[in-house]
């Protein structure tokens, strides 16, 4: 009897987005006259920050700091239809359709403050800090405020944008399969290394190295909480999560979180997360979804790595000690 | 986390303003202390709470419905029953043409799940609600029940669910969705090894911090305002619409801060119930699951049972892959037909395989109907799908990661749901992981890259 070490790799890939209904996204952008911009939505913030990615694409795209974009969202009769937030959409869909609206309503500001300082709008650019300047002679320049305040009270100019995101619905092919469904992939690669008692078959991850490729990190320190609290989910998943213990039996389903079991902080293990960013054609500055594809390697990798510990394949979800007892009492007996 | 810039450099335009940079939530702090206004969270004078009475059986036939001790408790303003709701049988996707109706908002004469909505009880207080709804008699005939896949696709299981008329869903397809790709026979002929698995899950709770929920408010001009933590506000919008036969214009939807959904809050299960007894009373009704509700009535993670047999050569090549999954719907679709579609179509993984042959299945039992969850249709394929590398690797006594950079797709590639692969990055991934776990795999892998075919 003894505990046992083993280590487990998997590989994955994810689609970004479905459009088994065309998924439509749309955003509607306008700004205030102080020069603040405005981003409207019916898309669903879900804890993920949703609204601060779109509030950081806006700015990105418009050449202001993200602290002057406000991001109103879901309310239906304010904001534009958005299909809602699953299938890893949110980013890469409301995202395209804000980066499109901020587009249309950038021109219109470059336009305005063309006007004030007398030049092209072609010879305009900002300076990401809330300034226009004309190109290779910053110091004739204007405020964004300025041309907002320009915009509504002297010119009558809306400045403003609208911005969709839709793809043709993929209706697969009846005899083949063929279809589109998606239209970019992430991409993952975990190892898991875990300590198994052969006595208990109590399962502990010691270590994941998870390496994913999302497109783009828009916001790092965002994509790190998404992508180590997806990697929490998949070892949950791999060692602990059932509604019904005894599938298909209906009998001793969880009713509350005493006894529904999942991971404490106490089973966490030691998390390394490493991202590379191959930026995907049609994402939003390269960005495709990470939020589900983070947490399915590592359920995988750790069933791996318990059959290098001690042997035996569990290959029923979830793997339980009484699993790998059962297995080990087998291969005994063989 | 370390961003690795060195990949992929010459593809990337760095140095932005906005992106790529760490910049704090802004709305973290209201989060933190508490000062986040979540749908619960509206003070609506003048209340009703809603509590449903909730099937007991698997699947039953209800021969009466009795509520006339539940309409003397103190405080019950008003009870609803199948009939009360304009049009019952509805489901989800129709918006898309996705069919056909097959579950009632409040069973109609028959409960095909144990905990399935019969009766809605609106009162004054949420114990009154409760208290009520004890008192509801229901007289039942217990009909055979099937909850395992293999048992409900057999001839003469119980037929789980009428409006499909067999107990799996039918696509245009036929039974399953179907993928075929090459010559899969010839690939198993052609092969050195053959190894066929069985792999399978249960249910699984989405667990989020704020349970499913809405509160409608009568407006007074004949719009209801439905403040929802919904994960999608037109899709619940136009199925109230079209359940409760009202036009879209009289429906308000407000939400957008929702307390974790991981795609447990996007059946539309709540509001249009919860609208109906706000119209029916003229006063706002809160219908809010209890953690209880959350973790039984919720649509879990379907179970899934997926059988893979693949064609593998001594050098390490996959040369046939042959998967067969089910997914246990339970009793109703909600979106399950998408989610076995959406397997279908991920099911060769991220690997170039010449022959393919899927088929996957969507099934109906007496379960719990399953719905959408974090990786819908595509985490536990990649559980089996992984696995079965490891144990294909093994088989042919080759490095586990050694064998996946052999299969790994690569620009251009050919998916088998005919998809020319683009923006490959799995090598890289499974090169930097090499490093990072010290697991050294031979040089000529390290020095592949997926933007080329061949090596």
């Amino acid at each position: 009897m003894a505990i046992r070490r083993g280590r487990g790799v998997a590989a994955i890939n994810y689609p970004t987005g479905m459009n088994l209904g065309g998924d439509p996204t749309q955003a509607l952008v306008h700004s205030t006259p102080t020069g603040n911009f405005m981003v409207t939505l019916s898309s669903v913030d879900l804890g993920q920050g949703l609204k601060q990615i779109m509030a950081q694409i806006c700015a990105e795209t418009i050449g202001v700091p993200t602290d002057r974009v406000t991001i109103d969202t879901a309310d239906t009769d304010t904001g534009p239809h958005c299909m809602g937030t699953f299938a890893s959409r949110g980013t890469h869909r409301a995202g395209n359709a804000v980066i499109q609206a901020a587009k249309e309503a950038r021109q219109v500001m470059l336009e305005v403050a063309a006007e004030e300082l007398e030049v092209n709008a072609s010879d305009l650019e900002t300076d990401g800090q809330g300034n226009i300047l004309v190109k290779g002679a910053p110091q004739k320049s204007i405020s964004i405020f300025d041309v907002a305040l320009s915009a509504h009270f002297k010119r009558g100019r809306s400045i403003s944008g609208r911005g969709m995101f839709l793809i043709p619905r993929s209706y697969p092919e009846k005899e083949t399969g063929a279809m589109k469904p998606s239209t970019c992939y992430a991409h993952a690669c975990t190892v898991a290394e875990v300590e198994v008692d052969d006595e208990t078959g109590e399962v502990t991850v010691l270590t994941v190295k998870n390496v994913f490729e999302i497109g783009r990190a828009l916001n790092p320190k965002m994509v790190e909480q998404q992508l180590v609290g997806g990697s929490w989910m998949g070892i949950s998943h791999a060692l602990y999560e059932t509604t019904e213990p005894y599938y298909p039996n209906r009998d001793h389903g969880g009713t509350d979180f005493n006894q529904y079991l999942m991971p404490g902080p106490g089973d966490l293990a030691q998390t390394e997360i490493i991202v590379l960013e191959r930026p995907s054609a049609d994402g939003p500055y390269g960005a495709k979804g990470p939020g589900e594809m983070c947490a399915n390697p590592q359920i995988p990798a750790v069933a791996n790595a318990v059959f290098d510990a001690v042997g035996v394949r569990i290959d029923t979800l979830p793997i339980t000690p009484e699993r790998i007892l059962r297995a080990l009492k087998a291969q005994a007996a063989n | 986390m370390e961003l690795r810039k060195n990949y992929f450099a010459d593809q990337r335009k760095d140095g932005l303003h906005e992106i790529g940079h760490g910049r704090p939530r802004l709305d973290s702090p209201g989060h933190v202390t508490g000062k986040t206004a979540y749908f619960a969270d509206r003070n609506v004078p003048n209340m009703l709470h809603l509590k449903m009475v909730r099937s007991p059986h698997h699947h039953a036939r209800i021969r009466s419905i009795d509520t006339s001790e539940a309409e003397k408790h103190p405080g019950v303003v008003k009870i609803l029953t199948a009939r009360d709701v304009p049009h019952n049988v509805y489901t989800i996707l129709i918006l898309i043409q996705v069919g056909p109706e097959d579950e009632t908002v409040l069973a109609d004469g028959k409960p095909r799940w144990k905990g399935e909505a019969v009766v809605a009880v609106l009162a004054e207080t949420e114990r009154a609600a409760q208290e009520a709804a004890a008192k509801v008699k229901v007289d039942y005939e217990v009909l055979p029940a099937v909850f395992d896949m293999e048992e409900a696709l057999k001839p003469g299981a119980p037929l789980v669910n009428e409006y499909h008329g067999q107990n799996y869903y039918l696509y245009d397809s036929g039974e399953c969705r179907k993928v075929r790709f090459g010559d899969v026979e010839a690939g198993f002929a052609g092969a050195d090894h053959i190894l066929e698995q069985s792999y399978q899950s249960s249910p699984i709770e989405h667990a989020p911090t704020e349970t499913t929920g809405c509160v409608v408010v009568p407006e007074g001009n004949d719009r209801f305002t439905c403040y929802t933590n919904t994960q999608a506000m037109f899709f619940t919008l136009d199925n109230a619409s079209i359940i409760l036969q009202m036009p879209g214009s009289k429906l308000h939807f407000v939400g957008g801060t929702v307390g974790g959904g991981f795609g447990g809050k996007v059946d539309v299960i709540v509001e249009p119930i919860a609208i109906l007894g706000a119209k029916l009373t003229g006063r706002p009704v809160s219908f809010i699951y209890s953690r209880e509700e959350e973790m039984q009535i919720s649509s879990p993670r379907a179970a899934e049972k997926i059988i893979i047999k693949d064609g593998v050569m001594n050098d390490g090549r996959i040369v046939a892959r042959k998967v067969t999954g089910y997914t246990d719907a339970g009793a109703y679709s909600r979106h399950s037909p998408y989610g076995a579609q959406k397997g279908a179509a991920h099911y060769p993984g991220p690997y170039t395989i010449p022959n393919v042959w899927i088929d996957t299945y969507c099934v109906y039992t007496n379960r719990t109907p399953s719905s959408a969850m974090r990786g819908f249709g595509v985490t536990i394929g990649d559980f089996a799908l992984e696995v079965q590398m490891d144990k294909l690797a093994r088989l042919i006594g080759m490095d586990p990661l050694e064998f996946r950079f052999i299969n790994a797709y690569r620009d251009g590639d050919m998916k088998a749901h005919r998809q020319p692969t683009e923006g490959a990055a799995l090598i890289e991934c499974m090169q930097e992981a090499s490093r990072a776990a010290n697991w050294p795999v031979a040089e000529k892998y390290m020095a592949m890259s997926s933007y080329t075919k061949g090596a």
